[in-house]
C-alpha cells in the first residue's frame, strides 16, 4: 500500500509538470492551429538560463522568477520574428516552422552550453520529507507537486477572472469578432506565446533536478505532455492539464508494476491514450460543443 | 451639423479589384439609416470598409473625425459596434463572456451593470441563458446576443449587417420592433444594411441604395419606398411586398 501511494505521489508530482507543459501547447495550439514541437526545446533554454544564474551565485528562487521572466519575453520575441510572417501560410509551412524552431532552439542550447549533463538544484530541500512510517518522499517531488497546483490555479484564475484573460480567450475564439470590439489580437497573440514560454519555463526548473540537464532533456516531457493534451482535449487547457496529469500517473504506474515496464512506459502509456482517443476524438475533455447551424 | 458618419468617394477593393467604386454615404446621428441593395452590390463591404477590416481609400468620418486607414480595433474604440453578418459571436465563450466582451472597451466600466440591465431588459431570454455556451443558441438567440454585445460597448453607432438573415418571420418581427426600440432609447445612430428592404424601410429615417459598387439613389425612407423604378430595378416589387405584408 505504500509502495503504491510512493508510486501515486511521484506521478501525480511528474504528472503536474506535463500538466504545465499540456497547458502551454493549449495556449499555442489555440492561436496558431498546431501544436508547438519546440515547447521542450524552449522548456530547456530557460532551464539552461537558470542554471547560469545559479551558477553565477543567483540564488535558486530569484534565479526561477528572473527565468520566467525573461523566458516570457523569449516567447513574445518568438512570436514575432519567427511564427508572425508565417501566418497565413498553409498548414506544411508552419509545421516546418515548428521543426525549425525546435531545431534552432536545440542546437542554440547545445552550442552555448554544450552537451555535457549537468545537475541542476532543486528549488526545494535536496532531502526528504516522511509521511508515514515506512513512507517517505524527495522534497523535490512534493515540492514540485504543490508548486505545479499554483502553477494551474493561477492560470485557470488568471483566464476566468481577469480582463485580459477574457480578452485572451475571445481571441482564440474568433479574431475577427475580438477585432471589432477593440481588443488588440497581434498583441494578444503575442502574450499567448509570453505566457506558453513562461508557464514551460516552470516546467523545465521543476524536471531538471530530476532527469539532469541537457539540450535533449525536452523531448520525453513534450511527449508525455502531447500525450496528456492530446487525452484531456486539446482545444482545453484545463482538459489537457489533467490529462497530463493522467499520463504522469500512468508512468509511474507502468514503470512500477508492468514488467519491463520501464523500458516501454512511453509507448504503452501512448498505446492507452490512442485507444481512448479512438473512442473520444476530441479527447476525454475536449470542448466538441454542439453548434446549431 | 455634424453626421454620424460620412463617406466621401469611399473605395475598397479585397487586394485585387475594387468592390465599392467610390461611394458618397451619410448617417445622420440619432436615426436609423438603411443601406439597400442586390446580393454582391457591395453592401457588407461598405460596413467592412467602415470599420477598417479591408483596404479602403476615400474618407470616412466618424463624428466629424477621419478614421480612414485605421485600425478596426481602433475605430471600436471610437464607438462603432459591428454587428457583422454570420452574427460574429464567441461560440466557445458564455453568453455572459460575450456580453463582457462587448463592454471591453466601454469608456466607464462602472457602467457595465446599468447597461448589462439594460440589455437584458431588450432582451429577457439571453438573461437566463448567461452561462451557456454562445454556439448552442438558436439562430435567433445568436442574434439577440450579437446586438446585445454591440449595446455593451454604449456605441455611438451601431451597423448591422442583415439581421434578419436565417431567421424565422416571427423572431424577425420582433427583432425588429426591438431594434426601432433601441434606436428611440438610445439615441445611438444605426447603420442597417438589409436585403429585406420592406423591413428596413419601415425601420429607417433614410435609405440609401447600393448597385455593384455604386451608390445609386438615396434620400429618406420615405421617398425611396415610393420610387418604384429603383426598387423595381433592385429590390424586387417593393409594391407587391408591401401589399402582401
Amino acid at each position: 500500500m505504500t509502495f503504491f501511494l510512493e508510486q501515486l505521489i511521484i506521478g501525480l508530482s511528474s504528472g503536474g509538470i506535463y500538466a504545465i507543459m499540456a497547458m502551454a501547447l493549449v495556449m499555442i495550439y489555440k492561436s496558431t492551429g498546431h501544436v508547438n514541437l519546440a515547447q521542450g526545446e524552449m522548456a530547456v533554454f530557460s532551464t539552461f538560463i537558470a542554471w547560469t544564474l545559479v551558477q553565477m551565485g543567483v540564488p535558486i528562487w530569484p534565479a526561477i522568477l528572473l527565468t520566467v521572466a525573461v523566458s516570457f519575453a523569449g516567447g513574445i520575441v518568438i512570436e514575432r520574428i519567427v511564427v508572425r510572417p508565417f501566418a497565413d501560410a498553409d498548414d506544411l509551412v508552419i509545421v516546418a516552422v515548428f521543426v525549425g524552431l525546435f531545431l534552432g532552439v536545440h542546437s542554440l542550447a547545445g552550442a552555448i552550453w554544450n552537451y555535457e549533463v549537468k545537475p541542476f538544484p532543486s528549488a526545494f530541500s535536496d532531502g526528504s520529507i516522511s509521511l508515514m512510517a515506512d513512507l517517505s518522499i524527495r522534497a523535490h517531488t512534493l515540492g514540485s507537486l504543490i508548486a505545479t497546483g499554483a502553477v494551474l490555479t493561477a492560470v485557470w484564475f488568471f483566464f476566468r477572472y481577469t480582463r485580459l484573460g477574457l480578452a485572451l480567450r475571445a481571441t482564440a475564439d474568433n479574431r475577427e469578432s475580438s477585432r471589432l470590439t477593440g481588443i488588440n489580437v497581434s498583441f494578444m497573440l503575442a502574450l499567448g506565446w509570453g505566457l506558453a514560454a513562461g508557464i514551460g519555463a516552470v516546467a523545465g526548473v521543476l524536471i531538471a533536478p530530476v532527469t539532469f540537464l541537457d539540450p535533449g532533456m525536452g523531448l520525453a516531457p513534450l511527449i508525455f505532455a502531447l500525450a496528456g493534451a492530446l487525452l484531456g482535449g486539446i482545444t482545453s487547457p484545463f482538459g489537457a492539464a489533467l490529462g497530463g496529469v493522467m499520463v504522469g500517473v500512468l508512468e509511474a504506474m507502468i514503470s512500477a508494476y508492468v514488467p519491463y515496464g520501464i523500458e516501454f512506459r512511453e509507448m504503452i502509456a501512448l498505446l492507452l491514450i490512442l485507444s481512448v482517443l479512438l473512442v473520444k476524438p476530441a479527447g476525454l475533455f475536449g470542448e466538441l460543443v454542439t453548434r446549431r447551424v | 451639423m455634424t453626421h454620424a458618419l460620412e463617406l466621401q468617394n469611399v473605395t475598397a477593393s479585397y487586394g485585387h479589384g475594387a468592390i465599392l467604386h467610390g461611394i458618397d454615404l451619410t448617417v445622420p446621428a440619432g436615426g436609423v439609416t438603411a443601406l439597400l441593395g442586390a446580393n454582391g452590390a457591395g453592401k457588407t463591404t461598405t460596413l467592412r470598409a467602415i470599420c477598417g477590416m479591408i483596404e479602403t481609400r476615400g474618407d470616412v468620418r466618424l463624428f466629424g473625425e477621419s478614421i480612414t486607414g485605421k485600425t478596426p480595433e481602433a475605430i471600436a474604440r471610437m464607438g462603432v459596434a459591428h454587428v457583422p453578418d454570420g452574427r460574429g459571436t464567441f461560440t466557445g465563450l458564455t453568453v455572459i463572456d460575450n456580453l463582457r466582451l462587448g463592454a471591453f472597451t466601454a469608456k466607464k466600466r462602472r457602467n457595465f451593470q446599468r447597461t448589462l440591465d439594460q440589455v437584458f431588459g431588450y432582451f429577457p431570454r439571453l438573461k437566463e441563458r448567461t452561462g451557456q455556451h454562445a454556439g448552442t443558441l438558436s439562430g435567433g438567440e445568436q442574434q439577440m446576443l450579437a446586438i446585445g454585445r454591440a449595446l455593451m460597448s454604449e456605441p455611438r453607432l451601431i451597423l448591422l449587417d442583415e439581421p434578419s438573415i436565417g431567421l424565422a418571420p416571427v423572431i424577425v418581427k420582433q427583432l425588429f420592433e426591438i431594434l426601432g426600440q433601441i434606436a428611440r432609447d438610445a439615441g445611438v445612430s444605426m447603420l442597417l444594411v438589409e436585403q429585406n428592404s420592406n423591413l428596413a424601410l419601415k425601420l429607417a429615417s433614410n435609405a440609401a441604395l447600393l448597385e455593384v459598387g455604386n451608390l445609386v439613389a438615396r434620400g429618406s425612407a420615405e421617398e425611396l419606398s415610393r420610387n418604384q423604378e429603383i426598387a423595381r430595378a433592385y429590390l424586387g416589387d417593393v409594391t407587391a411586398e408591401g401589399t402582401a405584408a
